[in-house]
């Protein structure tokens, strides 16, 4: 276990610096200017020279990089070309919100998904099991912004009972109205990702119903629930843990899409400001820290898939025993 | 994830453009009948955030929107209506060659941070304008100031390289800060009727009614901006009344649903943001008058109006919108008329016409303008190719590096029709005439004269049709009846909230 893990870290560290490498050099390769958001139509070659200069947009490439790396290192996502603050406490600040909202939709999609892709694998010759898969199909393949604008009219505009959008100044410091004000967007996602996740724990369900094992744990006396729960569900767990961590993650850069709708300051709206005033610094941070996430998210899927199957163990790490 | 939202590219657009093609404006609602809660909240939202607290960093439109006139003061103040009034300035005098001001500031002014205003804080306050890294959109215009004196503590006089009418004007775009100040661009320090509360970034920025103020107190406790990139979440929190008013509407189909109910208000005032196809003067074929003066007369602006805004906005025949001081309605020159448009054609040597690429933003409403002057200019056999681009893009391939044969664009500034007096902007109109006016007007005595100056060049670059100026969009305001006293007019992005009353 110990060998693996230094194996996992270094994989992560070498992703990461893989990662910002990648991320920088595609960020330059866009069309535009940074210094444009600086300049003000009328502006002279000077002021545009200034501009450039001011944020260092003006130096050689390896030069920012390696500033950039530098500042890495120390934990400085560095500053914001247009508004001059620093990126790493806004990132965190926005944080604040992301990974709640994140957070709360996946323990919710999972909730609904497990026993509902339970259901309608055990029970798919019946009416109600077909009909859940098919709504699972129909659901995936709903938009987003559609469902939370939905939602948006039936429970804000026409009942009333929560608000429409925005996220308190007061931020947690005023926690019902916090609290109330992602009960929609958590519920979007949600929803959205449940479709998929049910679609997963149905045909994982399948495979195992399906199983030797589970046919012998059978034909010696076990109810199907009772050898579900003794034999099939862990099995029937390890391809949707994987599924569930990459859910996640995309979940977690997807969320620029939620917060549009609802108007929430979280990390998706940061990185769409950021990219459409080509801020660098702003669009670096908030990618590297959404890329250290996702790489975390899939060496926590990782850990808990060894921890439910012991085989992996052996087959993940390479050692024979 | 899909980032070609709208909106938020007018965010982007906002912060590139608005800095200089800002509008100027903003008028108060007569109406303050009744009595009114004195210590009410009133949460205003806003598509346009601040980048920063500091217009000399970059700040953007949001900033101006949020804290010019209510948090920071000028010398002057430029009304609703496009008017100069003194603020700071009690009074001042200009020597009999134009070319010192002498200032007299208000007595018993104070900063936020409690200390006095003095004359030394407004030099500062010049000088940061004027500073080699200022980001101000009006640092050029200011650039004939030679010196600054303070020979008391209430007296600034002023010395310009040469004469320049605009001066006064422009001084309504400088915030006096306090010289002591640090931290702007998170912070702040001025004199105006409010003092910063809590920005949060991305979501929120609050207010509060300044004990101290030197002049009549706010008529409401505080003011909460809201932030929203997205125009129907911003609509859904006005329906919902999470804010009491919208400072700026820009879609119209959403303003049916604030029409019919009798809860809200729909407020319709001047803008000055024209949109323009604004061809480049200096590439073929649009070198050639006649080919410019044909593309306008084939183009049913009136048709495009109606079909982007409704029933809203204003046509207008030249760059000039009607707060301007040199208004004057030049709408006959450039009228529809396609049998004209195929004359002209025939006679600039393009009976068979040509074909064009035009270069569009990404964001509402160039693509709809875009594809109507297509299918217009094809009805006089130009084939008009659609190119678009984001507003970084445009910024680079049309402003900066004249890259272009027409383009579409929104200037939003008020009295920037001295533009067309630069043969080096982007748009490459180069006519020595009206240079020449333009200077002169700069450097006219009195504004009776100024006035006439620009007529000329109003109406000579309608005449020359330097560029096609569509339409004038509209300035709607939708609000809460609970509200009174709010700009109509949002002149240069600035909203003054300190006279906005609210009832219970």
């Amino acid at each position: 276990m110990g060998r693996y893990l230094l194996r996992r870290l270094t994989f992560l560290v070498v992703s990461l610096a893989l990662a910002s490498v990648v991320l920088f050099v595609l960020l330059r390769l866009l069309p535009g200017d940074p210094a444009n958001a600086l300049t003000s139509v009328g502006a002279s070659p000077d002021q545009i020279a200034a501009a450039r200069h001011s944020i260092g947009s003006d130096r050689p490439l390896p030069e920012q990089f390696t500033r950039w790396l530098g500042q890495l290192v120390r934990g400085d996502l560095g500053t914001s070309f247009v508004s001059s603050l620093p990126v790493g406490p806004e990132v965190t600040a926005r944080l604040d919100l992301t990974l709640p909202l994140t957070l709360a939709a996946f323990v919710l999609a999972v909730v609904i998904a497990v026993p509902v892709g339970f259901v309608a694998a055990h029970k798919r010759h019946t009416w109600y099991g077909a009909l859940l898969s098919g709504i699972s199909q129909l659901g995936m393949a709903v938009p987003v912004f559609w469902l939370g604008m939905i939602l948006i009219a039936l429970f804000a505009l026409n009942a009333g009972w929560l608000p429409s959008g925005g996220f308190p100044q007061d931020g947690w410091d005023a926690p019902a109205e916090a609290v109330r004000s992602l009960v929609l967007p958590v519920v979007t996602i949600a929803l959205v990702m449940s479709a998929s996740l049910t679609r997963y724990v149905r045909s994982a369900t399948l495979d195992v119903v399906n199983s030797d094992y589970l046919r012998t744990a059978r034909a010696l006396g076990a109810s199907l629930p009772a050898a579900m729960w003794r034999h099939g569900l862990r099995n029937a767990s390890v391809p949707v843990v994987s599924v569930l961590g990459i859910e996640l993650a995309s979940t977690l850069l997807g969320a620029v899409v939620v917060e549009s709708v609802f108007a929430l300051p979280g990390l998706g709206s940061m990185l769409a400001t950021g990219i459409a005033q080509h801020d660098y610094p702003v669009i670096q941070g908030v990618l590297f820290a959404s890329t250290l996430a996702v790489l975390l998210i899939g060496f926590v899927a990782d850990l808990v898939q060894r921890i439910i199957d012991p085989r992996l163990r052996d087959r993940l790490s390479g050692v024979a025993r | 994830m899909r980032l070609n939202k709208p909106a938020l590219y007018t965010a982007a657009t906002t912060a590139t453009l608005a800095l200089v093609l800002t509008a100027c404006g903003g008028s108060t609602t007569g109406a303050t009948g009744g009595s009114w809660d004195k210590n009410a909240t009133v949460d205003i939202g806003s598509l346009y955030e601040p980048q920063n607290l500091d217009n000399t960093a970059g700040g953007g439109q949001g900033v101006t929107e949020a804290l010019n006139g209510n948090v920071y003061e000028g010398l002057f103040r430029l009304t609703d209506d496009g008017k100069v009034e003194k603020l700071l300035a009690q009074d001042y005098e200009t020597s009999a060659d134009g070319l010192t001001y002498t200032f007299t500031l208000r007595d018993g002014v104070k900063f936020h941070s409690g200390e006095e205003l003095t004359s030394a804080d407004v030099k500062y306050s010049l000088e940061k304008v004027l500073a080699d890294d200022s980001q101000s959109a009006r640092r050029s215009n200011l650039e004939v100031v030679k010196d600054i004196a303070t020979p008391d503590a209430r007296t600034v006089e002023v010395t310009l390289s040469k004469r320049s009418i605009s001066f006064v004007y422009n001084l309504s775009y400088v915030w006096i800060i306090n010289s002591q100040a640090k931290d702007l661009k998170t912070t702040e320090d001025g004199t105006g009727p409010y003092t910063l509360g809590k920005w949060t970034r991305g979501s929120a920025l609050s207010l509060n009614r300044f004990a101290g103020y030197w002049g009549e107190a706010a008529a409401n406790k505080e003011v909460v901006f809201h932030y929203f990139k997205d125009a129907s979440a911003l609509n859904n929190a006005l329906l919902t009344n999470a804010v009491d008013v919208v400072t700026s509407e820009q879609s119209p189909d959403a303003l049916d649903q604030f029409k019919s109910n009798q809860n809200y208000k729909v407020n319709s005032g001047n803008s000055t943001t024209k949109l323009l196809l604004a061809f480049n003067d200096k590439a073929k074929p649009f070198t050639d008058v006649k080919v410019r003066q044909a593309v306008s007369a084939a183009i049913d602006d009136k048709k495009l109006l109606e079909s982007v805004w409704g029933g809203y906005g204003k046509l207008i025949g030249s760059m000039v919108p009607p707060t301007d001081p040199w208004y004057e309605d030049l709408t006959s020159v450039d009228i529809h008329d396609v049998t004209k448009a195929k004359k002209l054609l025939a006679e600039a040597g393009y009976a068979k016409g040509f074909s064009f690429t035009l270069d569009t933003p990404n964001y509402d409403p160039h693509p709809t303008a875009a594809a109507f002057i297509k299918s217009q200019l094809a009805k006089v056999g130009i084939t008009v190719e659609i190119n678009t681009i984001t507003p970084n893009e445009w910024y680079t391939k049309v402003y900066k590096n004249r890259d272009f044969t027409a383009t579409l664009q929104e200037h939003v500034n008020d009295r920037d029709l001295v533009w067309y007096g630069n043969p080096d902007f982007y748009w490459g109109y180069d006519n020595k005439q009206v240079t020449q006016w333009v200077e002169q007007a700069e450097e006219a005595t009195t504004t009776a004269r100024q006035n006439e100056l620009l007529k000329k060049v109003n109406r000579k670059t309608a005449e020359d049709a330097a560029s096609d100026w569509l339409y004038l969009y509209p300035q709607i305001v939708v609000a809460s009846t609970k509200l009174s006293g709010y700009p109509l007019n949002g002149l240069n992005s600035q909203f003054y909230a300190y006279d906005i009353k609210k009832t219970g």
